[in-house]
């Protein structure tokens, strides 16, 4: 019987296949150091993958001006949601876009896998410097001279949201110290309420408290990482959130769920120190609390201080093993400093841009009906400037974020403590870091 | 008497259970439902449990609306890779348990326990090697990267083989034979139409799993257009913190999006069942 083989054969086919991959994982794109930033001969098509809703209006802006440098736009999940794998994937694989959307605490895991393309040679890239507020600025180099490996494309400066009618209507000062706020939450908790929401997920929205208070969780020195999860001010951020749980003053429910939107619509949550993004998060989730809510500067370690911290924000990278950097390098610095790209950024995707002279776009200097026609924005583009400029991310941070928020959730249902948890994240961190052989120091 | 009321015991019992997980799984379905009826603002602001004003068809324009209508361009996509590929797939199955059945070859028992090795490699661990396959051949963010891969069901093989052998008498295809029909022929005409359940059977396990089969189209479509209804949903949803607006799409969606798996279900339960069935037996 000879029929039979031909259906058998795309069964042995499979099987082969699934033999034959194992050794085509390890092909590493050719390197070249750092890249030379000179101009292609001719048109060029650029590849550019990002998940900002409604990009391809921003993309279209540039196309329609640059006939010979055209961008093909593609949309997914967000980066942590598959977007970052995938970049990882297709830089193993030898097909990376020439430009990726990355966030800044997910930039240091690219540069450690050499996924990146150094633009400290375009002078294009390095005259923009002073664009750029000075941290987003320290989010791209890494501090570090001659190495530029994104275009700062959007912030995530922190303030104080609050509930502006309950405060007046129950007589609680607007707190400006983290001690006035600690002692609103009892007066808030008086008076039925709860003064914030303590996320157990959002290390990152965490991180931005640290980051006000000087903690820094990584440093590079060029030859190794050191991280340090448990230094004085993260310890104070921790022990203070902690004393908060311990009296029970802050609500635990979890994050981006409709129960939470819920405690702000209703009005059992008073405030949210959140980033500048935040502001639709809330009149979205919270729709009925239209006109009562306010801005004001995040509460601070000492009277009269004057830092900020930060929760997000992304850039713009050029790939390593794209052919085109100098094209790239000049479609991200329009992307991004562009007056007309960053209205459209934040009309079509609320971001709020990363240059200085960003904060002086027209939708940004209104004032905005949900927040009683406050000018909020003001406040924002202050705290852009008072975030410190040396803040470092790690390499690990996926796995990093995933071990802090385990802790979190377990100090939130009362077993261990924050404190607990950083430790618990520190040792974590370090093993992940070992395990990726990426020297690090004990 | 005792013995009569410990069965009506027990029978009660057994039906309380079965209710609870009836519950259980229908609640999911029930706030989807509601939810998807609600207005943006009512969403979060209701009882999750029940109506409040009824915006489903706003919320359905909406959704069909936004990006072009890239929604429904991702439900026919679905609707291509998994009708698509659980169609072929079945087919191809049908066709290898078939001969491993009915033909004696040399190495026929090694090539069907190879088969059913296949069973036990979880789609989710081949994506990555299939995305450096079709790397090297430039064929990622294409139709076919997923399609294609979607093609290989080996538990469809072993369920037809079980079938075929259960279900095709020898004497048959015998005679069949002495008639002067081909191989070929013999398969379509005949053979086939005996193991019918069995291939809707394997039609149906096979939708689901292309239906579910999410990491593949992840790490393999970069152009939202190809992208199925479940990765589009997905995509949507990883971004509801940043623009809040698309929780309601994403919950709309959902519900439009189980919709075909529920057509499917329907029309082909009776088969699926006795299918089922049969493949146990032998």
């Amino acid at each position: 019987m000879r029929f039979p083989m031909r259906s058998l054969g795309i069964v042995l086919t499979s099987a082969l296949a699934l033999t034959a991959c194992s050794s085509t994982s390890d092909d590493s794109t050719e390197s070249s150091g750092a890249a030379s930033c000179a101009p292609s001969s001719g048109p060029v098509t650029l590849n550019f993958t990002s998940w900002i809703p409604g990009i391809e209006t921003v993309v279209k802006a540039w196309n329609d001006k640059n006939p010979d440098i055209q961008v093909t736009v593609q949309t997914g999940p967000n980066g942590n949601g598959g977007t970052y794998q995938n970049f990882f994937n297709q830089l193993k694989a030898g097909n990376a876009p020439d430009l990726g959307q990355i966030e800044y605490d997910a930039l240091p895991s690219f540069r450690v896998q050499d996924g990146l393309t150094n633009l400290a040679d375009c002078t294009e890239v390095t005259a923009a410097k002073d664009q750029f507020v000075d941290w987003t600025w320290g989010q791209v180099t890494f501090g570090e001279e001659n190495s530029v490996y994104g275009i700062p494309q959007d912030a995530g400066p922190m303030a104080l949201f609050y509930r502006k009618d309950l405060f007046e209507k129950n007589g609680i000062a607007i707190p400006t110290t983290w001690d006035e706020y600690a002692a609103a939450a009892e007066k808030v908790k008086a008076a039925g309420g709860y003064i914030t929401n303590f996320s157990q997920s959002d290390i990152n929205q965490f991180a931005g408290l640290a980051w006000q208070a000087g903690g820094r969780w990584f440093a590079n020195d060029g030859s190794q990482w050191t991280v340090n999860l448990q230094d004085e001010g993260t310890t104070k951020v921790a022990n203070y959130w902690q004393g908060l749980l311990d009296k029970k003053l802050v609500s635990t429910v979890p994050p981006w769920t409709t129960e939470w939107d819920n405690a702000y619509n209703k009005g059992n949550a008073w405030t949210w120190v959140s980033a500048v993004w935040g502001a639709n998060s809330i009149s979205s989730g919270a729709p009925d609390t239209s006109g009562k809510w306010a801005v004001a500067p995040m509460p601070q370690w000492t009277a009269g201080g004057t830092s900020a911290g930060n929760w997000g924000g992304s850039s713009t990278a050029v790939f390593k093993g794209s052919k085109h950097p100098y094209e790239a390098a000049k479609f991200a610095l329009w992307l991004n400093t562009d007056q007309e790209a960053l209205t459209l950024l934040n009309k079509e995707a609320n971001l709020y841009p990363a240059t200085k002279s960003g904060a002086t776009l027209p939708a940004l200097s209104e004032g905005v009906e949900f927040y009683g026609g406050q000018k909020i924005y003001d406040v924002f583009a202050t705290a852009s400037t008072q975030v410190a400029a040396d803040f470092v991310w790690g390499p690990t941070m996926t796995s990093t974020y995933a071990t802090a928020s385990d802790g979190f959730k377990a100090a939130v249902s009362g077993s261990g403590t924050l404190a607990d948890a950083l430790k618990t994240t520190q040792t974590a961190t370090i093993d992940t870091l070992k395990s990726q052989s990426i020297p690090v120091a004990e | 008497m005792k013995g009569i009321r410990e069965s009506l015991f027990s029978r009660a019992g057994a039906t309380a259970v079965m209710l609870l997980c009836t519950l259980y799984f229908l609640v999911p379905i029930w706030w989807l439902l509601v939810g998807a009826s609600k207005s943006r603002s009512q969403f979060s602001s209701t009882e999750p449990l029940w109506f409040a004003d009824f915006h489903l068809g706003d919320n359905l324009s909406e959704l069909f609306a936004y990006r072009d209508g890239v929604f429904l361009r991702w439900m026919g996509n679905s609707i291509l890779y998994t009708g698509g590929a659980a169609l072929l797939g079945t087919i191809l199955a049908a066709m290898c348990g078939y001969a491993l059945a009915k033909y004696r070859f040399p190495g026929r028992e090694a090539l069907f326990n190879l088969v059913l090795g296949g069973v036990l490699v979880p789609a989710t661990a081949l994506a990555l090697p299939l995305f450096l396959i079709f790397s090297q051949l430039n064929a990622t963010n294409t139709f076919w990267s997923v399609f294609l891969p979607s093609l290989v069901n080996p538990f469809g093989v072993y369920l037809a083989r079980i079938y075929a052998t259960a279900s095709v008498p020898d004497e048959l295809l015998e005679a069949a034979r002495l008639d002067g029909s081909g191989e070929v022929r013999t398969f379509f005409t005949i053979s086939a139409k005996l193991m019918f359940p069995a291939l809707v059977t394997i039609f149906l396990f096979h939708f689901v799993a292309v239906w579910n089969n999410f990491l593949l189209p992840l790490i393999m479509l970069g152009n939202e257009r190809l992208f199925p209804v479940t990765l589009g949903l997905y995509s949507w949803n990883t971004q509801v913190n940043q623009i809040p607006e698309l929780r309601m799409l994403v919950i709309v969606g959902a519900l439009i999006s189980i919709l075909p798996l529920i057509v499917a279900f329907l029309f082909l339960q009776r088969f699926w069942r006795s299918g089922l069935g049969a493949g146990s037996v032998k």
